[in-house]
């Protein structure tokens, strides 16, 4: 079928701010089918609140529209551009939803938009579970026998009749949250009235409990012909009950027989024909482990996570062929992009082994329970690709980038199998480092998949691994034994280790012996057509298919890795833009990451994919078959940083800014010296390596002081302390890991933050504004509200900071991008940091400001001026209108996680208000953010004594908006006696009714709490914080973040309609 | 043990040996099919062939029986990546190197299966040799290599006598529909492994007789029919037309097979006069290819061949586009075709070469493809049902 006439103009959903179980997939999914559709020559308009995507770049879409996702902000868009059609599919959950809730309203019909892809119909049948289970019921296809309820006595009767364990799945909801396992009529309670309240229906599902079995996903297209293919099928390792965003993955499936598979796949097409599913859908089931018997466990009726890792894993482009299909086109006329000569309509056949692990944060929040379950916990996710499973699994694990990279990177070697097979029974992050352990103990095969469920031949692949670890222990090392750990993957060093020998030793016996990485490509169909698109990984022991060529320069382009807290979509969109421009300055470009989620990752972005561990060791063997004439690491954020050293050894010249200058910047001793030099003023600090050396340099500067290890990104480890016992506190969290730098210990100044990025071509620089952040100094930059053009600060302090900016930037000798963070207290400016490469607010400042800062850095790193690129150095004028990054957080996701704001970053994601005021952009801003208030106009205050004064003022202005304050003994006493009217509400462990009964009572709208500084160990603080969000009250840790609320509500209340900025005009100005 | 796998063309690959201890030479093909290992050994149609499996890892969930496909393994040699040291399945019976060892299959693992898939494709499917003798000598073997055709395989894998299906009487008969059946530990632990579940949902073949003609047939063709209700005698490729004739079947069924169809010269003058009654006729693969020659169309021998499950093919009536099983080296000439006699009824939606006919006033059509899937996609298996309504229209008419 052609593809329709009617459609000419699309507006396209994004999925909004980056939170766990919506992440950086989404943009993606949307920039490939934004690409997929303007190739189509439609007019795209894109609408999506988070400025760190790729998508909402002026060149992916005709209109952008960074604006909150909402209803109220979407019919504003569709009444402005007039779209006669809406792709609502692409932006996961969140964007799914808000196509249906704008389709049940009846506003698409009465504007005459069109829903492309999947009919409404077809979204509520797959979605609603109760529909969903008549459905399947309807073509025979099983679910386990589950019941849908509305209230907590409907579930308990219900389980009390199917028996124990249940698992609890609320509807609509994203990654499981608010979902999972009740063992007993008490577990399910908590749970039941937590999921019916995170639902948007009201509705949980209560099901037989089918953990333990094998969960099997796979990933269908279909068309509106009703053609039907499957892209790939995945198994999880773990099986069913750890949130398979959470599992780890093997693709194609590996313990299932042809029989098994066949069964699956005709089952997934039965569903997704019955549905009548146009486009991407992924159908995960639960399959028994001795039996055929099998259950349907849910349906995405959509582009997701996981069809993001099936695009990788087999190369074939679903959000792509999604979007060709919504235009009506049938999978038999989409050429498949990868080969050039098969269709759309063919089904990917791999010839290797794919292995995807999550990237979990628990080293972000180590208070956090690291239990896995049907909630998913991961920020990110690595991938690996290997002709074996082994290695496959090894590359994986060091793409990880947690201090890990074999089967004993965590030590249980202490625990007896006794105790190996107690702790195996926890389901969590560490679980195959225990199954090794056990294995290594001699715990026997069936006595692990008993108490696991894991089958037998993963089990057995750890085995292999454990093996060859202890035969290269026990040695001699002979070539033929070094050949066989290399094909499992042993990375070099990891060998040294367990051999006693050098890494250079092992380096040297390889190359003599001619024991080298070779490159193979995937491409869809097993080699049996030739295929057009390099994408490649390594394997050990074959001959290598990368086609050499050297018509043009190389630049290498290093990656970010998994996303995680610190480190998300904003450098993967630096390294996408940074690959951009060199390949339209004539460079062939070659990307080398292993992230599944990602744009960099999309097999046509570079001109040549590595989908590979980002280790010196990894990145050595792409170098030595590339020869590139360069490499960009500015932009890949810390990961690619860290391999600055390593490449040079290698001979690879580091574009742009030099790496003796990158650590100038990071070396405490370089840096002083360069400050002292360019007359700029800085707290006082010293290094240090160990708690008492901190102690001393602590005392001498006095507390409050900031604790922090260098070469790291999102403050990772930073802490205020305010005492020797918390400087041993922390430096114990730090040191917990063997530190390869010195650590810094400042004096903690509190003053106002402000932030710029600038390009800089070693003699001029460019700054396309400044940022200023609402909260004070001491919470991380990443999770601060950013603030551009800088609102309260002086003319003067933004005179200085261009000229200090001047300054470090020449002093450094920064070639390409800088960030640089500064305190202003007055007028006086002290420099808190400066990272010589990309930022976090490298894509908000360049959207906001319309100057493309990324490509500007790519070309002066090629060697152009900045006055030749048509700007006019340093900081350039402030625009006429405001934009406001709100960082998001995830809490909600992480049972344990301390909430509280503080120098180390918590948020996952941000999203963006514009406006022309102030306060519009703050509220769009918090609106985005998903802060709609208000609701009951019911708020509790509990804050420490020194925020009291501010507290006074806040609480004022929120009574004025008709707030009703409830707050503790005495924060109440402080409002009361300067008159603002609070009502006194008991702290936990008094008698009832206590602010967590006010809580728990769903009739609060927001909890200011602000902890003592320093890290809190008030267990009620901790408490009150954590169900407030576990129950869904927004909760506030900062008085500054308080204040920008209330401001941005006083706003709100005066405020008509919002009015709409399309970004993609100012990209063009 | 070293093994050495050796082309025509010269290039020698060296690996590991597996299966029997034994020297062979075959004609190397490839199948991309990532499941169903089993079902490839035991496709009667690698006959005269040594077959390459893409995917790497083999074995992994051993050897299921009651997944064969026929009665023993038939490929001359097996070429993988990787056997798993370890099978894992409920239901696994033994593992693939103790079945490779039963049925007396030589093999070579731990080589550069893509590397060898690549010249395959690039220089088309070529003879080659699979021998552990680290002392060969290539100027001896290469001529031997070039020489060697796949011959009357046919007759080998034939069934040598007739023999007949027993027709479900209940969809019960032919295991739990899909997975819906609840697994019964007790009866697991006694030894009463589950039927395997089953796809087809309606006996609309009850009351019909079907007469298969085993060219090499997998089992699947048979049991898709018996398990519609269909009753399904199996004749011997050497049966002659007259006695099928005389046994009044509803339907005949003309198998899958191994090796050139312009080999089997006797047969083809058979099917002619099978094709001159007016019974029904469905063929699958090779008894498609036969069809097509008996009836004045041509054949050739395809660069490398279609192996695997993942082509994709065009019902020309509908427009449709199913996923199927492939398992051919030869195709029909659709440029030589006489549309008074057949037209084409399924193309191959990647190269465009024929997948099926159907033929100008007659009840016969026949497919290159594998509705019968075993290994790979089960979504063509709805051309059972069309070839029992064509036998249910003609018995009512």
């Amino acid at each position: 079928m052609p593809k329709n006439p009617n459609v000419k103009r699309v507006l396209v959903i994004g999925s909004g701010p980056i939170v766990i179980g919506q992440a950086a997939e989404f943009d993606y999914a949307g920039t490939q089918a934004c690409r997929s559709l303007k190739e189509e020559g439609m007019e795209v308009i894109l609408v999506n609140s988070n400025p760190a995507t790729i998508m909402t770049d002026g060149d992916i879409a005709d209109k952008v529209y960074i604006e909150p996702l909402t209803t109220k902000v979407l019919e504003q868009i569709i009444i402005k551009e007039k779209p006669d059609s809406l792709l609502p599919n692409m932006g996961g959950q969140a964007g799914l939803n808000l196509g249906m809730e704008l389709d049940e309203s009846g506003f698409l019909a009465a504007h005459g938009v069109a829903l492309l892809g999947t009919t409404a119909k077809t979204i509520k049948k797959a979605e609603d579970r109760l529909e969903f289970k008549e459905t399947m019921e309807k073509i025979g296809e099983p679910c386990a026998p589950s019941l849908v309820v509305e209230n907590i006595d409907d579930g308990v009767t219900f389980a009390n009749k199917i028996g124990y364990p249940v698992v609890l799945r609320p509807a609509y909801t994203l990654g499981g949250s608010g979902g999972g396992i009740a063992r007993n009529q008490m577990e399910l309670e908590e749970i039941l009235a937590n999921g019916l309240r995170l639902s948007r229906v009201g509705q949980v599902l209560v099901e037989r409990c089918i953990a333990g079995w094998k969960e099997i996903e796979y990933e269908v297209m279909r068309d509106s012909a009703g053609n039907c293919i499957t892209v790939c099928n995945m198994e999880n390792i773990d099986p069913v009950g750890v949130h398979t965003g959470d599992s780890i993955v093997v693709a194609p499936s590996q313990t299932l027989g042809d029989k098994e598979y066949q069964m699956l796949r005709s089952s997934a097409l039965n569903i997704i024909n019955e549905l009548g599913i146009t486009g991407g859908c992924n159908v995960q089931f639960a399959l028994h482990p001795t039996s055929f018997e099998y259950c349907v466990i849910e349906v995405n009726p959509r582009v997701s996570r996981s069809s993001a890792l099936a695009s990788k894993a087999t190369g074939y482009p679903i959000a792509k062929v999604a979007a060709k299909i919504a235009l009506g086109y049938t999978l038999d006329e989409i050429k498949n992009a990868i080969t050039g000569k098969t269709y759309a309509s063919f089904e990917p056949t791999l010839d290797y082994c794919v292995v995807k692990i999550p990237r979990l944060p628990f080293d972000k929040f180590i208070t956090a329970k690291r239990t896995l379950t049907t909630q998913m916990k991961a920020t990110g996710e690595v991938m690996s690709i290997g002709n074996n499973f082994e290695g496959a699994l090894m590359k994986a694990i060091r793409s990880l980038e947690q201090h890990v990279d074999c089967l004993r990177s965590y030590d249980f070697s202490e625990l007896s199998a006794e105790e190996l097979k107690e702790r195996m029974k926890v389901v969590d992050d560490q679980r195959i480092y225990i199954i090794a352990e056990a294995i290594r103990k001699g715990v026997d095969y069936d006595t692990i998949h008993e108490i696991t469920m894991v089958d037998h031949w993963f089990i057995d692949k750890i085995a292999i691994l454990t093996e060859m670890e202890a035969a290269l222990e026990k040695g001699p090392l002979t070539v033929e034994l070094l050949k066989e750990a290399k094909r499992i993957e042993f990375p070099d060093n990891v060998i040294a280790r367990l051999t006693g020998k050098t890494e250079d030793e092992i380096k040297k016996m390889r190359c003599d012996n001619g024991i080298v990485a070779a490159f193979k490509m995937v491409d869809t169909c097993a080699a049996e057509f030739a295929a057009s698109t390099p994408y490649y990984y390594s394997v050990f022991g074959s001959e290598t298919e990368v086609v050499e060529t050297h018509p043009k320069k190389k630049v290498l382009v290093l990656g970010s890795g998994p996303i995680r807290i610190g480190q998300g979509i904003e450098f993967d969109y630096c390294s996408v833009h940074a690959t951009w421009a060199f390949a339209k300055e004539g460079y062939e470009t070659i990307i080398i990451n292993n992230n599944p989620e990602t744009v960099s990752t999309d097999f046509d972005i570079a001109d040549k994919l590595y989908f590979e561990p980002l280790t010196p060791e990894d990145v050595e063997n792409i170098v030595n078959v590339e020869k590139p004439d360069g490499a960009v690491v500015q932009f890949g954020g810390q990961t690619a940083i860290k391999l600055t050293e390593s490449l040079m050894k290698m001979g690879v010249p580091i574009f742009g800014t030099k790496a003796e200058d990158v650590d100038a910047a990071e070396d405490r001793e370089l840096f002083d010296k360069i400050l002292e030099e360019t007359q700029i003023p800085r707290a006082a600090g010293g290094t240090v390596y160990t708690a008492e050396e901190a102690k001393a340099v602590a005392n001498k500067l006095g507390y409050p002081v900031l604790v922090r290890p260098s070469y790291v990104l999102g403050g990772q480890g930073m802490q205020i302390a305010l005492s020797d016992q918390e400087i041993e506190e922390f430096m114990a969290v730090i040191n917990r890991y063997e530190q390869e730098h010195p650590i810094l210990v400042d004096k903690y100044l509190q003053g106002k933050e402000l932030e710029v990025d600038a390009v800089c071509d070693g003699t001029d620089i460019l700054i396309p504004g400044i940022m200023e952040h609402i909260e004070r100094t001491g919470v991380h930059s990443g999770d601060s509200i950013s603030v551009y053009p800088a609102p309260t600060v002086s003319e003067k302090v933004k005179d200085i900071i261009a000229e200090y900016s001047r300054r470090l930037a020449k002093a450094l000798h920064v070639i390409g991008l800088i960030n640089i963070q500064f305190i202003a207290m007055g007028d006086e400016v002290y420099v808190i940091e400066v990272n010589p490469r990309s930022s976090r607010t490298v894509p908000y400042i360049s959207k906001v400001t319309g100057i493309p800062i990324v490509d500007l850095a790519a070309e002066v790193i090629i060697g152009k001026k900045i006055r030749d690129l048509g700007y006019e150095p340093g900081l350039q004028p402030a625009a006429d209108y405001f934009a406001v990054k709100m960082p998001v957080f995830s809490f909600e996701k992480i049972r344990g996680a301390e909430i509280s704001l503080g120098p180390e970053m918590k948020s996952t994601g941000e999203c963006l208000g514009i406006a022309k005021t102030f306060n519009e952009a703050l509220y769009k801003a918090f609106l985005g953010a998903g802060i709609n208030l208000p609701k009951h106009k019911q708020m509790i205050i509990t804050v420490k004594d020194a925020d009291k004064g501010e507290a006074i003022e806040v609480a004022r202005r929120f009574e004025k908006l008709g707030y009703i304050i409830y707050a503790t003994r005495s924060t109440a006493a402080a409002l009361n006696e300067a008159g603002v009217k609070a009502r006194k509400v008991n702290k936990i462990r008094q008698e009832s009714p206590t602010v967590m009964d006010l809580i728990l009572g769903h009739r609060i709208d927001l909890v200011i709490d602000t902890p003592t500084q320093g890290r809190d160990k008030s267990r009620d603080g901790f408490l009150i914080r954590r169900t407030a969000i576990e129950t869904g009250v927004n909760c506030i840790t900062a008085m500054d973040t308080a204040t920008a609320l209330v401001s941005s509500l006083e706003n709100a209340a005066s405020q008509g309609e919002l009015a709409l900025i399309d970004i993609a005009a100012i990209a063009r100005r | 043990m070293k093994a050495f796998l050796i082309l025509e063309d010269g290039t020698i690959f060296e690996g590991t040996h597996i299966g029997v201890q034994k020297e062979i030479i075959s004609e190397i093909v490839f199948n991309t099919s990532m499941a169903g290992y089993l079902e490839v050994l035991t496709d009667p149609s690698y006959a005269g062939q040594a077959v390459c499996m893409t995917y790497p890892l083999i074995g992994n969930y051993g050897i299921c029986r009651e997944d064969m496909e026929s009665r023993r393994a038939w490929p001359d040699g097996f070429i993988v990546r990787e056997l798993s040291r370890i099978p894992s399945n409920f239901r696994c019976d033994m593992t693939i190197q103790e079945f490779l060892e039963e049925n007396d299959v030589p093999g070579i693992a731990g080589i550069d299966t893509r590397a060898l898939v690549k010249i395959l494709r690039e220089k088309g499917t070529m003879n080659g040799m699979i021998t552990t003798n680290e002392n060969y000598q290539l100027e001896e073997i290469l001529p031997k290599l070039k020489a060697y055709t796949t011959g009357k395989v046919v007759d080998i894998v034939t069934c040598k006598e007739k023999y007949t299906l027993t027709a479900a009487k209940d969809l019960s008969d032919n295991g739990p529909i899909s997975g819906s059946s609840q697994f019964k530990k007790d009866d697991y632990e006694k030894g009463i492994r589950e039927k395997k579940p089953s796809m087809v949902r309606a006996l609309n073949g009850q009351g019909l007789k079907v007469a298969l003609l085993d060219l090499g047939a997998k089992d699947n063709i048979a049991k898709s029919l018996a398990a519609r209700g269909c009753e399904v005698t199996v004749y011997p490729a050497v049966t002659t037309a007259q006695e099928i004739i005389d046994s009044r079947p509803d339907g005949i069924m003309l198998s899958n097979g191994p090796g050139d169809p312009k080999e089997c010269t006797e047969v083809i003058a058979e099917i002619k006069k099978l094709y001159d009654t007016d019974i029904t006729i469905f063929a699958i693969c090779l008894g498609h290819q036969l069809m097509a020659l008996a009836t004045g169309a041509d054949t050739f021998k395809m660069k490398y061949g279609h192996r695997g499950g993942n082509h994709p093919v065009k019902d020309l009536e509908t427009g449709r586009v199913y996923i199927s099983s492939q398992n051919h080296g030869y195709v029909v000439n659709m440029d030589k075709l006489d549309p008074q006699i057949a037209v084409p009824a399924f193309i191959n939606v990647n190269d465009g070469t024929n997948e099926g006919l159907s033929y100008t006033g007659k009840n016969i059509f026949t497919v290159q493809f594998h509705p019968e899937a075993c290994p790979g996609p089960q979504d063509s298996g709805d051309l059972f049902d069309r070839f029992i309504a064509m036998m249910r229209r003609k018995k009512n008419a």
